[in-house]
């Protein structure tokens, strides 16, 4: 065989491998997408979820994930940002200190989400008295966000090349000038784009939710938005069941007759508000690139 | 001009032939007095004593690794993050190799280009403006006076005064390299250090750099590390030949490549290496 016909073969194989992957993924979106998208209509998005009857919605659980994906994502951002530039910027690459924390970081990222459930149940909920509320909730989805996010941080500004930290010294900037208007906005597009993704993973997350926002969606009251009230939406004490909990739960312990359909339903928003996800964060990066770069 | 050492010329020639500048008849900008560097236990640098002439061009010319970009990297202190720097580099009657110096200032009386270009992500007027705004700069007229004058200093004026507000990314790698520099003169440095800064262009793009040089002599002390000979004859006053981590030869530059006095740098300036 020549190195032509060797690379005709591999070419093939792979074209088959890949053509496999997609396969699979169209067939799984496809059936989600086919299953679920004639149950959704304006009512299903905003009403209640209803235990015993069919026609319920899930209009709480839609906002308690946007809700809950926020209040994470404010509380890992800020930790995962400094990590990043810390471990990127000011470490001393070579000490071994570093080196363990990266190893840390690591196996935290790869902790099934489970089991950060039930440390979140066993510390904040239960140690904490936090309860099964919201906060308990975004707390457990942050020690699950926050390894991948810092990591996504770090690989960012490691893509500037050196030479722009050099730029900024020899014109005589700090370091930290150099970091904050020049590496970081250069990095902004990706390290937008991880935030984003992380985003869509925090969304989809069920189970470190159950043990700690809990599995009931109590009323709220739409008209109240001081965040002390019970029933205020914006209440982070109060349980919150999210879209992922509610799809695991009617799965396996749904007693309304329309549970097929609201669960097919509601798997196919989680789906495409993913998808959402993805889109918005490539469009958002290159914006941002070339408001940043102020390249056409 | 120059006073050499008093040396004695027997039938061998010396190992080493380091001109002294006579300081009351010349103005020196700065000098460096035993410098050496070390990058963990390895000495990259012997220990060195050069004195640089205001507004004068001095080369910088040797192979790579004889520790000439070592060197020039040390006398704006770029070199505290990977190794140490010992001795003395005397500017203004300050070492602004100790400790107590703020080195944010000094770099920018100091100023340095690079070997690649390396412009900042935003627009070419930013890219001047930035370094002055942080530095405390705001009027906006003197913003626009120095983005202009800088951007004619370097020679890139005429072909970017229409586009300032594009990236300076968009730029052709020579345009990018004469932004870098116009960006390090807007901040008024004393000196300027640039490392190989037309290595990495074309013919056209390395003749116009050349040219920058020369103009910019008239109100900058310049430093440049060259792997280029010709280059180095043709724009230097005085040409230093490093070899092997120690600077072998300092002289005029006409007298570095018509008359060295070191065996090697004849070596080395004639191409006969090794």
């Amino acid at each position: 065989m020549n190195a032509k016909q060797v690379d005709k073969i591999a070419t093939g194989i792979l074209y088959t491998i890949a053509g496999f992957v997609i396969l699979v993924l169209l067939a799984l979106l496809g059936y989600i997408l086919v299953q679920g998208v004639p149950n959704l209509s304006w009512h299903f998005l905003t009403a209640p979820a209803e235990a015993f009857s069919a026609g319920g919605g899930i209009g709480i659980q839609l906002f308690n994930s946007f809700y809950l994906l926020i209040l994470t994502m404010v509380i890992s951002f800020p930790i995962a940002l400094g990590a990043g530039i810390y471990l990127n910027e000011y470490a001393n690459q070579k000490s071994k200190v570093i080196e363990v924390i990266r190893t840390m970081i690591e196996i935290l990222s790869s902790l099934p989400s489970v089991v950060v459930g039930l440390f979140g149940f066993l510390l904040f909920v239960v140690q904490l008295k936090l309860g099964f509320s919201l906060l308990s909730g975004a707390i457990a989805l942050t020690f699950f966000n926050l390894p991948l996010l810092t990591r996504s941080v770090e690989e960012s500004l490691r893509t500037i090349p050196n030479l722009q930290r050099e730029a900024g010294s020899a014109l005589g900037l700090s370091r930290f000038e150099t970091i904050g208007h020049v590496i970081l906005p250069a990095a902004l597009p990706s390290i937008m784009t991880g935030v984003v993704l992380s985003a869509g993973r925090v969304f989809g997350e069920a189970a470190a939710l159950i043990y700690t926002a809990g599995q009931s969606a109590p009323a709220l009251n739409f008209a109240d938005w001081n965040p002390f009230n019970a029933t205020s939406p914006l209440n982070v004490m109060r349980p919150a069941e999210t879209l992922a909990v509610h799809i695991w739960k009617i799965n396996s312990e749904g007693i309304m007759p329309d549970a097929a359909a609201v669960s097919a339903g509601a798997s196919a928003v989680l789906v495409i508000a993913v998808l959402l996800f993805n889109f918005c964060a490539r469009y958002f990066s290159k914006v941002l690139y070339r408001q940043l770069t102020s390249s056409k | 001009m120059v006073e050499p050492n008093q040396l004695v010329f027997t039938d061998e020639m010396p190992d080493h032939y380091i001109m002294d500048i006579n300081e009351d008849k010349h103005e020196v900008a700065l000098s460096a007095q035993d410098v050496e560097v070390y990058y963990g236990a390895k000495q990259a640098l012997q220990k060195t004593n050069l004195k640089f002439e205001r507004y004068k061009i001095t080369s910088l010319i040797g192979a790579s690794g004889s520790g000439k970009s070592t060197f020039l990297r040390s006398l704006n202190r770029m070199n505290d993050d990977v190794g140490t720097v010992k001795g003395k580099i005397m500017y203004r009657n300050l070492d602004i190799n100790s400790s107590d110096i703020d080195v944010y200032e000094m770099r920018r009386h100091i100023g340095m280009v690079f070997q690649r270009p390396n412009p900042f992500a935003k627009s070419i007027e930013d890219n001047i403006t930035f370094a002055l705004k942080q530095h405390g700069i705001r009027d906006k007229d003197e913003l626009a006076k120095r983005v202009e004058t800088s951007l004619k200093q370097a020679a890139l004026w005429d072909e970017v005064k229409d586009t300032l507000h594009k990236s300076a990314l968009s730029l052709s790698g020579g345009q990018q390299q004469r932004l870098v520099i116009a960006r390090a003169i807007a901040l008024h440095p004393d000196i300027l250090l640039l490392d190989e800064p037309a290595s990495a262009l074309d013919p056209i793009s390395s003749a116009k750099i050349e040219d920058t040089l020369l103009e910019l002599k008239e109100k900058y002390t310049i430093i440049i590390v060259t792997h280029n000979m010709q280059q180095a004859a043709r724009v230097s006053d005085y040409t230093a030949f490093f070899h092997m981590g120690e600077v072998l030869e300092y002289d005029l530059t006409r007298k570095i490549f018509t008359r060295p006095k070191v065996q090697r740098t004849i070596d080395y300036v004639n191409g006969n290496f090794g």
